[in-house]
């Protein structure tokens, strides 16, 4: 039984990289590098969680004013309209200023995180009612106690979002339009496609997507109250998710499964029966980083133009350059 | 005018089209007509505004003054969607592909044509336009997979599917071997069979008279006239091209004590796309004298150039470079830029790109001298003294406008990083010095500047070697002018007698054809050298 809830736990836990990785698979297929994503992530736990804070009643033995369903609904608008403003802030910087990516990306990352901190902090000392909202979260698993108790609605929603930004960005023209902006944003202008326009819809719903990996992280998988420390380390690991899954949201969900396993490998191997200590533990985490490096190795020595990064990724575009 | 009956009426119009970038004057005043199932040449040299006033019909530009008609009706094109909505295309000469995807893909991309949306559907669309008239062509292939002929006939196919009427096709036959060019062509007559009406830009004569019924001609900016292709020979078209000759006031002095410096022998060598760029070229350059290399763009001119500076490796031929103290000779072909300079030889090069290969822009003026002698230094850190002088130097004896020594160069105007780069290359005292276009983009004061301190060069006898477009600057700056066109030497003539439509005759005249057949007045053709001229 421990391998069914070694393997529920690791898809749970890989939901997170998978909302983080394609929200930013869809910003890169814009031509964006937003390494703002860890940033991002905590400021849609952040809004999600003050949304719930401000919802539920003062005790938890009161039924709240909304039905659960509601609360959840109005928590993820308040995720993905916070995460979405990050994304815009990004988009004025990297797209209008042209600015460059890294430094956006990275500013966005520190500022999001301490922005997130503050948050939490503010919200500890109101009292942390959102962590009451954990069964809503699991529904309809929510009343089991097995490992099946973390595979909720926004597990579901994750792998629906990854499925249908596959789909989006391979069978429709909207798709071949973003590609075409992240491949060569000057052929696309000449085609009549607003660069401008994608650059900042692909990002700004990228971020509101990665921003769900946040709220899902803090919310539903750990359902801590000390869970947002470490939502920063999950938006690198979405990050590298992204260049595992050679830039294709269906191969993320496949790489997202393959990043939860061995991200909480360590702390299961004691009950499969091998003993580690906690150094060995955290080493044990950094595999998915190590399996990024193998992926980047073997696309590089292959070289096909299929498996690279978007053309003009990271690149600005300014149609007078000439 | 006026039009009697509704098929006289011009698919196109242009009336009193200018356009300046800055203070150059692209265009002035151009009036064009282009009527309903004909093929116009847009014939002109380089810089002559021949692309410039085609990306105002295809809604690249704005027109700063004048009207653009589509079928008699006055239309405002602000961008390439405005130019399909009147049904006009333009094929540019950079292709304009997204080199990952399908050859459908790029056709139908930007396409909304409120369908929905299936690739499967696009395939069959583009092989039915593709088979009527005459493409051979996979949908499905990739960009990256395909030749450069493929991948304009898939910007052509582009143009079609979204059904222009009106195909502005720029220098079309710059990168096709001559039997793509022989098959594009058929497939433009039959365009126009079609009906479609179709402007081609180009400056190789014999293609305007194989392909075009009428031929525009454009100089300097400005519509010189419209002739009959029929009625047309090469000869008039060149006249028209090149113009008259204006008298420049570029002091020119005798040339004296030349002596040989650089010869080089049966050069040639493929470019990246592995078309032959240069093919047999052969000439001697002299110290003490300016040598002229004329020739229309991407004739081999900068292929050659970079050839002799290390940079290309041509894979026949050779460069013999004789040193002006002993005389020895050292081949220069195949060796790098830095081998030339630890073999002692002298060679300085100013190239066309200015910001990209010659100087850093982000770096101020000391530190781009310095990184022409950095190697001089023998400590571990840097002496930025000296650097620091010659550029003190430079900015006081060429008068380079800049607010301090420390002001990165790419905030600087054209003419000053100009000279910042040629004053550079002098004060490494050449005995061989090299400029590409070092004119291009400068004010005429900027310009005079440099005419003087390359003959103050040659006056010290230094071979100097100046690529340059404007023809009339070659007639009055140098000593002798090689020509060259499609890679090859056509002719070298003396600077000093030869006509101005010579030389034109010389860089447009097609492949294997006679000179002195070709044209009458051969008086300053055929191989020159100082040393017949001045002995």
């Amino acid at each position: 039984m421990k391998i069914i809830e070694f393997l529920l736990s690791a898809l749970a836990i890989g939901v997170t990289f998978l909302y983080g990785s394609t929200g930013e698979i869809i910003t890169e297929k814009a031509g964006h590098l937003n390494l703002g994503i860890p940033g991002i992530m905590g400021i849609g736990a952040a809004c999600g969680c003050a949304a719930l804070n401000a919802m539920l009643p003062e005790s938890s033995d009161m039924t709240p004013f909304l039905p659960p369903w509601l609360i959840v609904v109005i928590a993820l608008l308040a995720t993905l309209i916070g995460a979405g403003l990050m994304g815009l802030l990004y988009s004025f910087l990297a797209v209008t200023l042209r600015a460059n990516q890294n430094v956006t990306g990275l500013a966005m990352t520190i500022f999001g995180t301490g922005l997130t901190k503050y948050i939490f902090a503010g919200l500890e000392t109101k009292g942390v009612k959102y962590i009451w909202a954990l069964p809503y979260f699991r529904f309809p698993f929510n009343n089991t106690t097995s490992a099946l108790q973390y595979c909720g609605v926004l597990v579901f929603l994750g792998i629906a979002v990854a499925i249908i930004s596959s789909v989006i960005l391979s069978r429709t023209r909207v798709g071949l339009h973003l590609r075409a902006v992240g491949e060569s944003p000057a052929t696309a202008d000449a085609a009549g496609i607003n660069v401008t326009r994608y650059k900042y819809i692909a990002t700004i719903i990228g971020s509101a997507i990665a921003g769900l990996g946040g709220l899902f992280y803090v919310m539903d998988y750990q359902g801590s109250q000390e869970a947002y420390l470490s939502v920063e380390a999950m938006g690198w690991l979405s990050v590298a998710l992204v260049i595992f899954s050679l830039w294709r949201p269906y191969i993320s969900i496949f790489g997202s499964f393959v990043f939860g396993a061995l991200f909480i490998l360590g702390s299961y191997l004691p009950s499969f029966g091998l003993m580690v200590d906690v150094a060995t533990a955290n080493l044990i985490k950094t595999l998915p980083y190590v399996v990024t490096i193998i992926v980047l190795i073997i696309t590089s020595v292959r070289n096909r133009r299929e498996n690279q990064p978007p053309a003009s990724l990271g690149v600005s575009y300014f149609r007078e350059d000439r | 005018m006026e039009y009697a009956e509704g098929r006289n009426i011009p698919a196109l119009e242009l009336k009193g089209i200018s356009k300046s970038f800055g203070t150059i004057r692209a265009n002035y005043n151009v009036d064009l007509e282009l009527m309903n199932g004909e093929i116009l040449a847009l014939l002109g040299e380089n810089g002559s505004g021949k692309t410039t006033l085609m990306n105002m019909v295809a809604g690249i530009y704005y027109p700063d003054e004048g009207q653009i008609y589509v079928d008699g009706e006055e239309v405002v094109i602000r961008s390439p969607k405005d130019a399909y909505k009147y049904k006009i295309g333009m094929i540019h000469q950079h292709f304009k592909l997204v080199d990952l995807f399908s050859a459908a893909e790029n056709i139908v991309l930007g396409v909304n044509d409120g369908n929905k949306y299936s690739i499967k559907e696009v395939n069959d669309r583009v092989r039915q336009i593709a088979d009527k008239y005459g493409f051979n062509i996979d949908p499905k292939e990739k960009i990256h997979e395909m030749s450069v002929s493929q991948k304009q006939t898939v910007e052509i196919l582009k143009v079609l599917y979204r059904g222009a009427d009106i195909l502005i096709l720029d220098e079309p036959t710059a990168v096709l071997t001559p039997q793509e060019t022989a098959k594009l062509f058929a497939v433009l007559r039959k365009m126009k069979e079609d009906g479609k009406s179709i402007i081609i830009i180009t400056h190789k004569l014999h293609e305007v008279l194989a392909i075009s019924d009428r031929v525009a001609v454009l100089r300097k900016g400005e519509h010189v006239a419209t002739v009959v292709t029929a009625e047309s020979t090469e000869n008039s078209l060149t006249e028209m091209m090149v113009g008259k000759k204006i008298t420049l006031n570029i002091d020119r002095s005798e040339p004296h004590d030349v002596v040989e410096r650089l010869v080089v022998k049966g050069l040639s060598g493929h470019n990246e796309e592995g078309l032959k760029i240069l093919d047999g070229v052969s000439f001697t350059a002299y110290g003490g004298e300016i040598l002229g290399i004329a020739g229309i763009a991407g004739s081999g001119q900068r292929e050659l150039l970079e050839a002799i500076a290390g940079i290309y490796s041509p894979e026949e031929g050779e460069i013999m470079y004789r040193d002006p103290k002993d005389g020895s000779e050292v081949n220069l072909r195949k060796k790098t830029p830095l081998q030339i300079r630890e073999l002692g030889v002298r060679l300085s090069f100013v190239p066309e790109d200015r910001l990209g290969m010659g100087l850093v822009g982000n770096m101020d003026i000391t530190d781009n001298v310095m990184l022409r002698s950095y190697r001089s230094g023998r400590l571990m850190l840097l002496n930025r003294n000296d650097p620091k002088r010659l550029a003190e130097d430079i900015v006081k004896d060429l008068e380079v406008a800049t607010p301090s020594l420390s002001t990165p160069v790419r905030k600087l105007s054209g003419g000053n990083v100009q000279k910042v780069l040629v004053g550079r290359e002098i004060a490494s005292a050449p005995s061989l010095l090299m400029a590409a276009y070092p004119v291009r983009g400068l004010d005429i004061n900027s310009s005079y500047a440099i005419y003087n301190l390359l003959n103050e060069q040659k006056e010290r006898g230094v071979a100097v070697i100046f690529v340059g477009e404007d023809l009339d600057v070659l007639l009055a700056l140098c000593d002798r002018i090689l020509v060259i066109n499609s890679g090859r030497v056509t002719g070298i003539v003396d600077g000093r007698t030869a006509k101005k439509e010579d030389v034109g005759f010389l860089m447009t005249k097609s492949d294997g054809e006679n000179v002195s057949e070709g044209y009458g007045t051969a008086g300053g053709l055929g191989s020159f050298g100082p040393e017949g001229g001045n002995a």
